[in-house]
């Protein structure tokens, strides 16, 4: 077990390494320094920037230079604007964190009602129903689905404020962004609903004459809930950090959409800091949720 | 049994059935021997595979659904009089009136080049702001989406293959180092990382103007790459594990034994054996990547304008939203038709050809 964890700590870091290493190196292959302006620079001017920044060292000490900044928390600088990076990732992330944490206690907690549902009702109107509309919103595309979530229930019926800076409203980003992991999150319970119902120890729980809630609740819920928790660990990762279609359309001010803004701006200091920042967030999610899951299920092997 | 049992040759090994008596050993009947003929036509597992994906009616509507977007983006292009970039124009004389006109809607211009005998084609999807059919956009954006799925699942088809196939092929010590660098691709943030890499790809890639990937966009080019980098993981892993469980098999110690080499045995004896679940993965890979195109696109990221896709074709609709909802809603009804279609299809190939692979 110990083996195992710290094998799998290993690679974490290994990993996060590796996207340093991309990010920083990638974002260098593109021509122009940040001293580029419509006016020119004299030469000695560059080269006294350059010194003074430290950009006339190799680039490999560059890159030591750089992560042992980020080791102290320091991003730098945005180029568009000059602010501290920390400072904006600071501010954003929780709106973010908020946001993909509600939608997807919402996403989970529906997805396992409605599909444990359609398993055990399995083949009546209900799990037509409800496998129609999960299949349904695994195609739609969550952009398609937010921008029409804003046509209707702001514009159209103006039941929902658009959200601003003043006023918060947390209801429509939740329903575009818990969609797509709430289907998917219904067809995987209901498959492992299915499965678990179908297993032995069902049938025995039958023949002893346990009531039917009781052993859904109890034998048959409990088991099929490993598959969608080894789903749900990295989703909730992805779901913090991706949401910058969703932040994009309702212009919600989180990292999704500082992330975006720095794509279009090519404000490349933004756009490195931002992915090493959210990837190192997603690897350590996939690792603590591996982990979870090993202690989780005594069956599964440590190879 | 008017047949007489054959006689024993001398010296043979062979039993002397006249020393038995008649029940022991009896001459099957005519009745008997029909109950061994083979009664139904012998199939492939091909065949059989198709037998039952033709009874499955949500993957056969899919394949309808398919083939009739497929036809639409072929043929459409070539009766309609207008193309993808051309802003529209009446006799020659740029129309400045036919900018965001309803589905089937003229301009005054071009009611006027009517009322004088001539002939239009209708705007089937009305126009876009910049005096453009909206039609033949959505066509094109169709065809490019579907191209980049396509082509996208096919760089990682052959890349997954021939990494996983080596990978579990080799086995030992060169298979643990292939799976470590898979799993470290395994675990990068995919859309972080294509992000990142189509930002900066974008810059750095130059080509000869008038090549052929010169047309195709350096956007295109580095969807593919990215595509190419990131996603053929799953792909390897899934092969790397149907070779392991299929090299255990007689067949491929025999070929060993005869001393046929290592290239020949996966391409004629591995490889065939687990067609089946590279095709599933394939069809549900094109999905994938169809929205993947659609994210980036969305982003800001995708295929080069005027060229349009199905993502960039949303994003661009979100500016009139208020006044001119049905352009947002041609592009992404077509992206949800393509991405269920395949998602249907998939499920139904997977669960002909090997329901082994049914989680």
């Amino acid at each position: 077990m110990l083996k195992y964890i710290v094998k799998r700590v290993l690679l974490a870091l290994l990993t996060i390494l590796i996207i340093c290493m991309i990010t920083f190196f990638v974002m260098h292959a593109v021509p122009g320094g940040p001293f580029n302006r419509e006016k020119a620079l004299s030469q000695s001017t560059i080269d006294a920037l350059n010194a003074r920044y430290g950009l006339d060292k190799p680039l490999w000490t560059q890159f030591i230079n750089y992560m042992k900044n980020l080791l102290h928390g320091d991003f730098g600088v945005s180029l568009k604007n000059g602010r501290e990076i920390s400072d904006i990732i600071r501010e954003s992330f929780p709106i973010s964190a908020r946001l993909g944490l509600t939608a997807m206690a919402f996403a989970l907690t529906l997805g396992i009602i409605l599909g444990s549902t359609a398993a055990i009702m399995r083949n009546k109107w209900p799990d037509r129903v409800i496998v129609f509309f999960s299949t349904l919103f695994t195609a739609v595309p969550s952009f398609v689905l937010a921008t029409l979530l804003l046509l209707v229930f702001s514009i159209k019926l103006g039941w929902v404020p658009v959200w601003s800076a003043t006023e918060t409203h947390y209801l429509l980003p939740v329903m575009a962004l818990a969609a797509y992991p709430m289907a998917y999150t219904t067809r995987l319970s209901k498959t492992s609903m299915l499965d678990a119902l179908g297993q032995d120890y069902i049938r025995t729980a039958k023949s002893k004459g346990v009531a039917k809630w009781r052993i859904i609740f109890k034998h048959a819920l409990r088991n099929s809930l490993i598959p969608v928790i080894t789903y749900a660990g990295p989703q909730i990762a992805y779901i913090i950090t991706g949401s910058m279609v969703v932040e994009t359309v309702f212009t919600v001010g989180g990292i999704g959409t500082k992330f975006v803004s720095g794509i279009n701006n090519r404000d490349y200091t933004l756009i490195m800091a931002t992915t090493i920042f959210l990837a190192t967030l997603m690897v350590i999610a996939t690792m603590l949720c591996d982990i979870l899951y090993k202690l989780v299920d005594p069956r599964i092997k440590f190879d | 049994m008017a047949e007489k049992t054959p006689e024993k040759n001398l010296l043979s090994m062979q039993l002397d059935l006249s020393k038995f008596n008649s029940y022991m050993f009896k001459k099957a009947s005519e009745e008997e021997k029909k109950q061994q003929d083979v009664m139904s036509e012998s199939t492939t597992f091909f065949k059989d595979g198709m037998k039952k994906l033709m009874k499955n009616p949500l993957a056969v509507g899919s394949i309808i659904v398919l083939g009739l977007i497929i036809a639409v983006i072929i043929f459409a292009p070539l009766f309609i009089p207008y193309s993808y970039e051309e802003i529209l124009s009446v006799d020659g004389v740029r129309d400045k009136g036919a900018k965001n006109l309803r589905p089937f809607e003229y301009s005054k211009l071009e009611q006027q080049y009517i009322e004088a005998g001539g002939t239009r084609f209708p705007h089937i999807f009305g126009t876009d702001e910049q005096c453009r059919d909206y039609f033949i956009r959505v066509i094109y954006g169709t065809r490019v989406s579907l191209i980049v799925g396509f082509f996208a699942s096919i760089i990682v088809l052959i890349i997954g293959m021939l990494y996983g196939s080596i990978s579990g092929y080799l086995g030992g010590r060169t298979d643990m180092i292939m799976m470590r660098i898979v799993d470290i691709i395994y675990s990068l943030p995919d859309m972080l990382i294509i992000i990142l890499l189509s930002v900066v790809l974008q810059t750095i890639l130059k080509f000869r103007p008038g090549s052929l990937l010169d047309a195709l966009g350096t956007n295109m080019i580095s969807l593919f790459i990215v595509f190419g980098m990131l996603y053929w993981v799953g792909m390897a892993r899934l092969i790397r594990g149907q070779i392991l469980s299929i090299k255990q098999n007689e067949y491929i110690l025999a070929a060993n034994s005869i001393g046929a080499p290592t290239g020949m045995i996966i391409k004629r004896h591995i490889l065939p054996n687990c067609i089946s679940v590279i095709i599933i993965s394939t069809a549900l890979q094109i999905p994938s990547a169809i929205f993947t195109e659609s994210y980036l696109s969305f982003v800001g990221l995708g295929v080069q304008a005027p060229m349009p896709s199905l993502g960039s074709l949303a994003n661009a609709a979100r500016g009139g939203l208020q006044n001119y909802p049905y352009k947002l809603l041609f592009p992404a009804l077509m992206i949800c038709l393509i991405v269920l279609s395949f998602n249907l299809l998939g499920d139904g190939l997977r669960d002909a050809f090997d329901p082994k692979l049914k989680k």
